[in-house]
């Protein structure tokens, strides 16, 4: 309790969670706002922002709503940085958990598979899994997870590491505890809070390579996102800039307002740094 | 005193903590005076204001906490209405300090004589080579064996004695008027302690600087100090000469602590079991590290052929200095450190024996107490919960585990209600108190107590103390008990092993071995115990 406290002391916090909040929902009153298929045609291309109160925020090249898009990309956005980062926070919690705990061979055998994956650019890995893979919903927000993962692994091992030797550990040993015990009932909670916190990281960067995927048309098109739409807006860029920069806005502020919650919930959570 | 000019002068000092602390001033109308030439000891619990105090002499507070009333009178002058650049002027040069942790308090990047060095090029300014010498002059003079390497030495290559020694030539550099030692020997062994507080009275004697000596233990206030002031929770309760102090306190809270401290003399032997529950022989571990392919590899035997014995219901302790192995040996009795050769019988079986596996299933034969409350608690368990996990991975329903766990909590003379609390809601010695409920949880036969009141204040001490002597009266218990601290060994001991760099050396009955030692290095341990006439003399 005292960890919300802190966090609704902070202004930037709470800024951070109300952007946030009016993206959820704006993914959530997508359909309720914009019953039709946002793909669909609604009326002539390239209208622009507020000169016609049918469009909003005008429409694209090929004459759909942006309006509509942005509502209904809040949804694909928030699902890919939400499932991708879970992914990713899973297998990072697994095998960093593993190595830092187990030590020797583990750890070695462990941390040389995470650093093959941090030696190669996430972005480049990720455009040879799609590549592979193809590009439909599903096989992006995965193939995002698999990328995000070797630095919340490397975070956890630390925590671990510091965490194993410690007396309530030793202490849990001598009670008779079995590893995976002492593993996940003992070490993990203490050592998930700068996970989490990291977390928020790993789901802005999510985010960001969905929409630079999309922008290269290479993310599934059968869906509005953010990232498609600026793809599309790139063909007319010199003249209707708005299509590619409304999308752009929205990911600046769903990103900002990830980080904003994320730094709120670190001083939240490790209020001892706070003020240092 | 008063041939001599008063140095400092505490006029009604009050400071106030920032909202949401325990108590709202840290220190309040705090008055002492310290002359020249004399060593004022200022003792205290953890919590009463001592630190605090050395800290707002120095205007070294904490950014909220802040001094709201009173005068510090320096050489004429308060300190409380000096400037950041004053104040600057008069740290090191008027006034030094020394630590309670020479190895966070030096640098670790820079050599001792470049630290050293550092003390006259901000206040001096003399040339390159007269600060050598100096340099070099200082560390002879704190006694550091060969000055000149120890001044091209980094300070992970000292002793912690040697450190807390260049730490004392840094603060006498500019020859201070006043030296503030906070807590200078409480990290220290006790032969090194004994050697620094000599160190500390023939500098002061001979320089005749003013030192304020902070410090908790009433053993030390009695081996260095010429006057003595007791506080609690912030407030001088009663200040007076050593003699008077120690020999007659006023106060009754100067007498509790006088009393908490454990007398030097072992209590009547109680009759001893004659089969013993735990046989351990020629018990041997060895740190290998580092090298390649066997070259260059450190070898460290941390414990050489150790072999004791444990009769039933008896406490055996065992005393050493940091680094003599005693943690060693007490975790490979619990298997927590795997040994290297040796067996260790408990109860017919070979502990030394079992692999892991089996180690785990029966492990409710014996059972731990580790030295740290804070440390030795899974900050995120509620208390029941954590006194309840050892039946609960042993197969007990959790209902009923919980259930005992509260009866537990009557045992170790907490309140069962406080179940529900979580670690960090109780102090240090409750905390030591939910540890040995967790180890009793699951009705051992031997108990192995790793230094469990060593981080404890001596009233709390006494009676963590106490409360052991009378469960393993209670229970039958055996123990095994690990301490550096012979007064302590001394208060609960039945058998007594002395252990010095991975051996014993010397062991037996308490009674012998503290009122007879045969080896010398017993003795020496003996002979350094600080106030050992005031310990040996007073009654509880």
């Amino acid at each position: 309790m005292d960890a919300v406290k802190r966090y609704f002391r902070s202004p930037a916090a709470v800024a951070g969670l109300i952007l946030l909040v009016i993206v959820i929902a704006m993914a959530i009153s997508a359909g309720w706002f914009y019953p039709r298929d946002p793909l669909a045609l609604a009326g002539r291309p390239l209208v622009w922002p507020f000169s016609n109160p049918r469009f909003l925020l005008g429409t694209d090249n090929s004459g759909r709503d942006i309006a509509a898009q942005i509502f209904y990309g809040a949804r694909i956005s928030l699902l890919i940085g939400g499932v991708a980062t879970a992914i990713a926070i899973l297998i990072g919690i697994l095998v960093g958990a593993f190595a830092g705990y187990y030590g020797g061979w583990v750890d070695n055998v462990l941390m040389r598979i995470t650093e093959a994956f941090q030696t190669l650019p996430n972005f480049v890995l990720l455009l040879v899994l799609v590549a592979v893979f193809g590009s439909t919903l599903t096989t992006v927000t995965i193939a995002v997870g698999v990328v995000s993962w070797p630095a919340p692994a490397r975070l956890t091992r630390a925590e671990f590491l510091s965490l194993r030797n410690r007396e309530f550990v030793q202490a849990g040993r001598t009670l008779g505890m079995k590893n995976i015990q002492l593993i996940f009932r003992e070490i993990l909670p203490n050592a998930l809070p700068p996970v989490i916190v990291y977390a928020s990281v790993v789901m802005a960067v999510a985010i960001l390579l969905e929409s630079a995927l999309a922008f290269l048309r290479l993310s599934d098109p059968n869906v509005a996102s953010w990232g498609n739409l600026i793809g599309l807006g790139r063909d007319v860029l010199r003249v209707q800039w708005y299509v590619s920069a409304i999308p752009g806005i929205a990911i600046l502020v769903t990103v900002l307002a990830v980080s904003l919650v994320g730094q709120g919930l670190n001083d939240a959570l490790n209020p001892r740094l706070k003020g240092r | 005193m008063s041939e001599h000019e008063t140095i400092l002068s505490l006029d009604r000092l009050s400071v106030r903590l920032p909202g949401g602390a325990d108590r709202t001033h840290a220190l309040r109308d705090v008055s002492l005076e310290i002359a020249s030439n004399e060593i004022v000891c200022v003792v205290g619990e953890s919590g009463s204001g001592k630190s605090m105090m050395a800290n707002a002499v120095m205007r070294l507070l904490p950014n909220e906490v802040t001094i709201d009333d009173g005068r510090i009178m320096f050489e004429g002058r308060d300190l409380c209405a000096a400037s950041m650049a004053e104040m600057r002027e008069v740290r090191g040069d008027g006034i030094a300090m020394i630590f309670q942790e020479p190895m966070t308090a030096l640098n670790p990047l820079r050599t001792i004589g470049d630290q050293i060095a550092e003390m006259f090029s901000i206040h001096t300014d003399l040339s390159k080579s007269e600060i050598n010498t100096r340099v070099l002059a200082l560390l002879a003079d704190v006694r550091i064996p060969d000055s000149k390497v120890a001044a091209k030495a980094y300070p992970h290559e000292l002793s912690g004695g040697q450190r807390q020694r260049a730490m004392i030539a840094m603060a006498l550099a500019l020859d201070p008027k006043l030296l503030i030692a906070d807590e200078p020997t409480t990290a220290l062994d006790v032969t090194t302690q004994a050697q620094i507080l000599k160190l500390i009275r023939d500098l002061q004697q001979r320089r005749k600087t003013a030192v304020m000596f902070i410090t908790h233990d009433f053993g030390v206030v009695a081996e260095i100090a010429d006057r003595v002031v007791v506080m609690q929770h912030g407030v001088i309760v009663e200040q007076g000469t050593a003699t008077e102090v120690l020999h007659h306190p006023q106060h009754a809270y100067t007498r509790q602590l006088i009393a908490a401290v454990p007398p030097l003399k072992a209590p009547p032997p109680r009759a001893l079991a004659a089969d013993n529950i735990l046989t351990i022989s020629d018990v041997s571990k060895t740190y290998r590290t580092g090298g390649f392919l066997g070259r260059g590899a450190r070898v460290t035997p941390a414990v050489k052929n150790v072999s004791l014995t444990l009769p039933r219901g008896a406490t055996l302790g065992i005393v050493g200095e940091s680094g003599s192995g005693k943690s060693t040996l007490a975790r490979c009795i619990v298997r927590l450190i795997d040994p290297d050769t040796g067996s260790i019988v408990l109860d017919g079986n070979d502990w030394a024996k079992m692999s892991r596996e089996e180690v785990r299933r029966e492990t409710q034969h014996i059972q731990m107490v580790f030295q740290d409350p804070f440390a030795s608690l899974n900050p995120r368990r509620k208390a029941a919960e954590l006194v309840a996990q050892g039946p609960i991975v042993h197969g007990a329903p959790r209902a009923k585990a919980i259930a005992d766990a509260k009866a537990l909590f009557a045992l170790v003379g907490l309140d069962p209600s406080a179940g529900d609390r979580y670690p960090h809601e109780f102090s240090g010695g409750q905390r030591q108190r939910i540890g040995l409920a967790r180890a009793l949880a699951l009705k051992p036969d031997v108990l192995v107590a790793d230094e469990p009141v060593s981080a404890l204040d001596v009233s709390v001490q006494a009676q963590v103390l106490k409360l052991l002597a009378e469960l393993r009266q209670q229970l039958g218990l055996s123990i095994v008990f690990i301490t550096h601290d012979l007064r302590v060994a001394a208060q609960i001991c039945d058998l007594v092993a002395v252990m010095k760099d991975g051996a014993v050396v010397e062991h037996g009955l308490a009674g012998e071995v503290f009122g007879n030692p045969q080896h010398p290095y017993t003795r020496a341990l003996l002979d350094s115990i600080p106030g050992g006439a005031f310990a040996r003399e007073h009654k509880v």
